[in-house]
């Protein structure tokens, strides 16, 4: 197996995100997927600088709700305070000496006790109990000693991020396009979203990176997924239009295919499997879509399926039903995956029903297309160390304006990626 | 085939040691990937549900769950395992379902509820993962034989990590 290496000076040393659009080729080093180096360089070059996913504002809807949850790979929590309602993000850590505050994955506190030596915390973070306080000396300022708030919380419509960089773009800046396409997966709903409960928490062992790539990669549907169109075909459903769409660089390495598929779509785009009595409410959603939106944004909130990469580690896909996923390496050959279901929060009971049993026909780790992704990736990764091939092509559709079936939103995320990596590559291993 | 063969079964009088042998020829059937004969074992009206790690309590119509399969999609569900096209279970995994402490409520209609705990490994690609927790059956019998109404299956580990998909039929 080669090795990344350090020095990006080197005489000999060429990039590891290699493009040449004269060539129409854009290559990747397989290092990039295998290289405990540079896995050590991702976690803090783009973990520890970006803004990452936490959580949705629904997940902690009442007065000092919680959900307990690694982010970055550190253990945090998410809390709405019973004061002053902001949410908050916090390192999951006494300020005494160490132990971990929050010990259930989600519930409702008024505050958080550490059991070690019972200081305890309200939900806005301050200390608000230390046994024996008198046996301090009378100097000691304990203001200062509230729970630690991540360096960076802000959330875009309901979506919560952090970031442990107290110097990064505030958030708008960052997500740059990428907040369009989520205004229109939100705008599907005439309320708010929320997520529904239910978490999808897997695992695959193969590179995290290579999840970005199968999250917007439209050309693997039609041949990895063959069983879940015979499925829909099986009900009724019209394969021919096939899937057909553009794919967009959203600057700051966020992406998106947006798309036509067979597939139906809840919110609001009618297909057999969601049975003959849903024709009219579906229809109505539509209307009222093109009511809200305009006729041409209404029909794009309602008819076009949306892969959006929020770079690094955040999938919305807006397809047969809403994903949010995000996941996280544990190392070069590994990742773990959280994902959720997101909806209208007002969606009439029968509509959810549907959209539940539509994300279940192809998403999450016991669906029908899902599993086969996981072997496609696992199969990657396995067929990187077989070695004798050092470069994974990106170059689809470097020729032509870019189709959702091309590779273009994917050469945006590695762009970016190589300029905070840096990774380079020495001439003998090429 | 099943162990029935003979006497025709009554719910009023059904003993732990026939439901039994009926949950451990399930059980075969599917370590011998006989899916076919597997569902056979299953009412028309029939439901295989799977809630989330996290939602051991979830509700098919309201949470998200991993697997909810009434007939039509868990007759495609089986149809997809044995094409050569389900890649994460192509080639078959070898499987182990192991199923015990099997305990019988009384009859209730026409149903019998009963609940057992299993330990289903899992051996493919030189690698080796189990799935723990118990099944919630709701069991009728039909034409003097068992069968299935509902299976639910509760894990207990608290995350799917461990086992990393859920691409098998537990």
């Amino acid at each position: 197996m080669t090795l990344a290496h350090d020095l990006p000076d080197a005489a000999t040393a060429v990039p590891a995100v290699d493009e040449d659009p004269a060539a129409c080729r854009f290559r990747v080093h397989r290092s990039t997927m295998t290289s405990d180096r540079i896995y050590r360089r991702e976690l803090e070059r783009i973990f520890a600088h970006s803004w990452l996913y936490v959580g949705h504002e629904s997940e902690v809807r009442n007065p000092g709700d919680y959900v307990r949850r690694p982010v970055g790979g550190r253990p945090v929590f998410m809390v709405r305070g019973a004061k002053s309602g902001q949410v908050h993000v916090f390192h999951n850590t006494c300020t005494h000496r160490g132990a971990v505050v929050c010990r259930k994955d989600a519930g409702n506190a008024k505050v958080f006790s550490c059991f070690y030596h019972a200081w305890t915390f309200d939900s806005e973070g301050r200390l608000i109990g230390v046994p024996d306080r008198e046996a301090y000396g009378a100097g000691r300022d304990f203001s200062t000693l509230g729970l630690k708030s991540v360096a960076r919380v802000a959330s875009y419509r309901g979506f919560v991020f952090a970031s442990f960089d107290a110097d990064i773009v505030d958030l708008e800046t960052y997500l740059a396009g990428a907040r369009e396409y989520l205004d229109l997966v939100i705008d599907a709903a005439d309320g708010e979203m929320e997520i529904i409960k239910g978490t999808n928490q897997y695992c695959i062992n193969a590179n995290w990176k290579l999840l970005v790539e199968n999250s917007i990669d439209g050309y693997h549907a039609v041949s990895t997924h063959d069983t879940y169109f015979k499925y829909l075909l099986s009900l009724g459903t019209d394969l021919s239009t096939g899937v057909s769409g553009s794919a967009t660089d959203l600057g700051n390495g966020h992406a998106v295919i947006e798309y036509q598929a067979p597939w139906g779509r809840p919110v609001a785009k009618w297909e057999p499997l969601f049975g003959e009595q849903a024709k009219k409410e579906i229809e109505r959603l539509r209307q009222q879509l093109i009511a809200r939106h305009g006729e041409e944004r209404g029909r794009r909130i309602a008819d076009t399926n949306r892969n959006l990469l929020i770079y690094p580690n955040l999938v919305v896909n807006d397809i047969m039903a809403v994903t949010v996923r995000t996941f996280m390496p544990l190392a070069p050959d590994r990742m773990d995956i959280t994902a959720w279901e997101m909806a209208p929060r007002d969606e009439l009971p029968q509509l959810r029903q549907r959209r539940l049993d539509s994300f279940l026909t192809f998403l999450g780790p016991g669906g029908f297309a899902t599993p086969d992704d996981i072997e496609a990736l696992e199969s990657c990764q396995q067929g990187f160390s077989s070695g004798g091939v050092q470069w994974n092509d990106i170059s689809r559709g470097m020729g032509r304006a870019s189709q959702a079936n091309d590779e273009k939103q994917m050469r945006a995320f590695w762009r970016r990626w190589q300029e905070q990596v840096g990774a380079t590559v020495e001439e003998d291993e090429r | 085939m099943t162990a029935t063969i003979g006497s025709a079964l009554d719910l009023a009088t059904l003993r732990r040691d026939q439901v039994e042998d009926f949950l451990f020829h399930e059980a075969a059937l599917l370590d011998d990937w006989d899916l076919d004969e597997w569902l056979a074992l299953f009412t028309p009206d029939a439901s295989y549900v799977i809630p989330c790690n996290d939602d051991p309590d979830g509700d098919p119509d309201r949470d998200l769950v991993l697997v909810d399969d009434n007939m039509l999609r868990l007759s495609a569900r089986v149809e997809r395992l044995n094409s050569r096209r389900a890649h994460r279970e192509y080639p078959h995994s070898r499987t182990n379902h192991q199923v015990s402490n099997v305990r019988l409520s009384p009859p209730d209609g026409d149903e019998l509820a009963v609940t057992a705990q299993f330990t289903v490994w899992r051996f493919r690609n030189g690698r080796a993962t189990n799935y723990v927790g118990r099944y919630h059956y709701r069991l009728v019998v039909v034409d003097g034989l068992l069968r299935i109404r509902a299976k639910r299956v509760v894990l207990d580990m608290t995350t799917l990590r461990p086992a990393g998909d859920m691409a098998i039929i537990l």
